[in-house]
């Protein structure tokens, strides 16, 4: 189980966070209670499985929505 | 191509402004019908295009969002040949959405300069013994990390190899720099000015102080107030009922420009904005100050607050006892005597015995046997063939020591100052008294009477002191009760009596043995530095043992409140209007209820923004 960071571009809706948060949270792998798409810094904190989805999955389906992703860390 | 077009939402917004100029020059000076319809038709398909993926990627999440109400509205004017209100309407929203992000950045500006306060990258000891730059996050615990002049630590660690002097200011508060060699811990986030220095890292990311502190803050903009999460759950229902709305309106009436107009005119806008922009304002203006407000809960509560109970001893006071007065019973023999009541007093590790140490400063160290320390009542020891006793009256009536009718004299008048007494007898006989005090703290009076101002009806100091010094400190300070010989259990039960009886309490302390008192008021301020105990059982912390910031606190906290109480007014009376002039007007288009919708949505930005900005007058 990793731990990742991923800093977006600057979210101006809330309804950013809600689309966010249900994006991320339907990849296979990610933990879902550990899901926090936090607004006003613009980040996402989660856990996941790195057996089966990757930081770069996660990105894909934000940037798909329209964010831009920052930077992707994991550890 | 999705991808692209939503980066490049920018270019696409200028290029709308364009065409819509075109479009009007065309209408107003060359009266060209065909150009001016061409460049509106051009600006609205594409001002429509990011609007639309991005209401069909959100939909693909199952979100109904604000820019599927405005996909369908454009769609529909095009259908009704509108071609002027759907570029009009896009170009505003994305506009709109352009400026939102800009502001946006500039009230999270605070928070996010405190974030960026560790650095990115480190000088990691290789596996051949050389340093390289890597990226923070390839530090693991253990590394030898290498700390060069004039940078950042970028880690919780202990100093291996050299020294330096460290600017602890993140941390605690405090600007003068501390000298620091090896074996000496080091927080990350914290200043190297001068020196270099080789640090093991003991402690990395989130789990250093500083990272806490961060964490806390980045959390605390996010935390919700009952109000806001009312809200947060409203508006999750409000599109799509906004959505069905617009559908009955259009089944029932047939009229196809007044069901896309009520889709545009409902959408959230400053109603799901305004709350947590005068929140994270509010927040980056006392991060500035150094003052850390836990979330928008503790806003509330702390901005109702009318009873602040303060501990004394290094709250209201320095926390650095003095002897401030003396009395002598046997001019004789004094060098002596301080020879022995220090050589005593070193045996303990007691303030008050600190503060005679300090006093009586460089004199002749006797050797001490059979030391008995009594407690609450002092010490008792043989020095150089005599019998010494240095404590309180108690520890005289003990050792049967006669005190004449000039000590008492002396002894209440002590005590009326708001001294703490120390009494030395030899072999039986009393020598001498001091009277020890710790200073009120500089401008406390001042500050406290900004509270008084900003509304707080009760200030009350408990202390574990005796009752004399703290009615001192009480009448000093213009205290309104004041309660002495107080433990910490007693502390908490009197704030809980306060509760019962209706106040909101803050309780004001030092975070290290207040933290039941700390956890029980309604809000608990840890004064001084950042110590995990302070940050993690208070609402609010004081980075500086700096009273003024206290007053700072609590009148943010006020206009904060007050804030988001207007740009709830706002943006309820805004969608108010809105609808209630579709109905009843005939004024109302799609055009401008959208320039009204993202008017009010920058008027609660803007309003918020006068937070970064409080000061405390």
């Amino acid at each position: 189980m990793k731990k990742a960071v991923i800093q977006l571009g600057t979210l101006t809706c809330p309804m950013c966070v809600q689309k966010i948060d249900s994006a991320v949270k339907g990849l296979d792998g990610v933990e879902k209670e550990s899901v926090k798409v936090l607004f006003n810094s613009s980040k996402v904190k989660l856990e996941f499985d790195d057996d089966k989805v990757s930081t770069e999955d996660i990105e894909k389906a934000i940037t798909a929505l329209g964010y831009e992703v920052k930077s992707a860390r994991a550890r | 191509m999705q991808r692209f077009i939503l980066s490049k939402k920018n270019q696409i917004t200028l290029i709308g402004a364009i065409l819509l100029v075109i479009g009007y020059i065309a209408r107003f000076a060359l009266e060209n019908i065909a150009i001016t319809n061409g460049a509106f038709f051009i600006a609205g398909v594409i001002g429509f295009l990011p609007i639309g993926i991005q209401a069909y990627q959100a939909i693909k999440v199952r979100v109904i969002s604000i820019d599927l109400l405005v996909t369908i509205a454009v769609i529909g004017a095009f259908y009704i040949g509108e071609y002027e209100e759907s570029a009009v309407v896009t170009f505003l929203f994305l506009f709109g959405a352009f400026l939102e992000q800009r502001t946006l950045n500039k009230t999270r500006l605070a928070i996010k300069e405190l974030t960026e306060m560790v650095p990115e990258t480190a000088l990691k000891q290789m596996d051949n013994g050389d340093f390289e730059e890597v990226d923070i996050w390839d530090v693991d615990e253990g590394d030898i990390l290498l700390v060069k002049t004039g940078a950042r630590i970028p880690v919780d660690g202990t100093i291996l190899v050299g020294q330096g002097n460290v600017n602890e200011a993140s941390i605690t508060g405090e600007s003068l720099p501390v000298v620091k060699e090896v074996g000496k811990e080091v927080y990350a986030g914290t200043i190297l000015e001068n020196g270099t220095i080789q640090v093991r890292a003991d402690r990395i990311g989130e789990d250093t102080t500083f990272g806490k502190i961060i964490e806390l803050v980045e959390e605390a903009q996010d935390s919700k107030s009952e109000a806001e999460r009312f809200i947060d759950k409203f508006s999750k229902w409000y599109t799509p009922v906004v959505l069905i709305l617009g559908i009955i309106v259009f089944l029932l009436t047939r009229n196809l420009e007044l069901a896309i107009t009520i889709l545009v005119l409902g959408c959230p806008g400053a109603l799901v904005i305004g709350v947590p922009v005068s929140n994270v304002a509010g927040l980056g203006n006392g991060a500035k100050n150094g003052v850390l407000l836990k979330g928008s809960e503790v806003i509330q509560d702390f901005s109702r607050v009318d009873t602040v109970v303060f501990d004394k001893t290094g709250t209201l006071t320095i926390g650095n006892p003095e002897v401030a007065d003396t009395a002598v019973y046997d001019n004789d023999n004094l060098d002596n005597i301080f020879a022995y009541i220090a050589s005593v007093e070193k045996e303990s590790d007691h303030p008050l015995a600190k503060a005679v140490v300090d006093y009586i400063g460089e004199s002749k160290a006797y050797p001490v046997t059979n030391t008995k320390v009594i407690k609450g009542a002092g010490i008792v020891a043989d020095v150089d063939g005599h019998r010494v006793a240095v404590g309180n009256l108690a520890l005289m009536e003990a050792e049967k020591v006669v005190i004449s009718d000039k000590a008492y004299e002396d002894l209440k008048r002590f005590e009326e100052k708001g001294n703490s007494l120390v009494i030395t007898a030899l072999d039986g006989e009393l020598k001498m008294l001091m009277g020890i005090r710790d200073q009120i703290r500089p401008n406390v009076k001042k500050d406290l009477n900004k509270l008084k101002k900003l509304g707080v009806r009760n200030l009350i100091v408990l202390s574990g002191d005796n009752q004399g010094t703290v009615d001192v400190v009480a009448k000093e300070l213009g205290l309104t009760k004041a309660h002495g010989h107080m433990l910490p259990e007693d502390k908490s039960e009197y704030i809980k009596k306060l509760q019962a009886g209706g106040q909101i309490v803050a309780f004001v302390g030092d975070g290290v043995n207040d933290s039941p008192s700390l956890a029980l008021a309604e809000i608990g301020i840890a004064m001084g530095s950042g110590t995990d105990v302070a940050i993690e059982t208070s609402d609010v912390v004081l980075m500086k043992s700096d009273f003024s910031h206290l007053a700072h606190a609590l009148g943010l906290a006020k206009a904060t409140a007050a804030n988001m109480k207007q740009n709830i007014v706002i943006a309820v009376g805004v969608v108010l209007i809105l609808l209630a002039s579709v109905f009843f007007s005939d004024w109302m288009s799609m055009s401008i209820g959208m320039l009204v919708h993202q008017g009010s949505i920058l008027a609660v930005i803007f309003n918020g923004m006068r937070l970064i900005y409080y000061k405390l007058r």
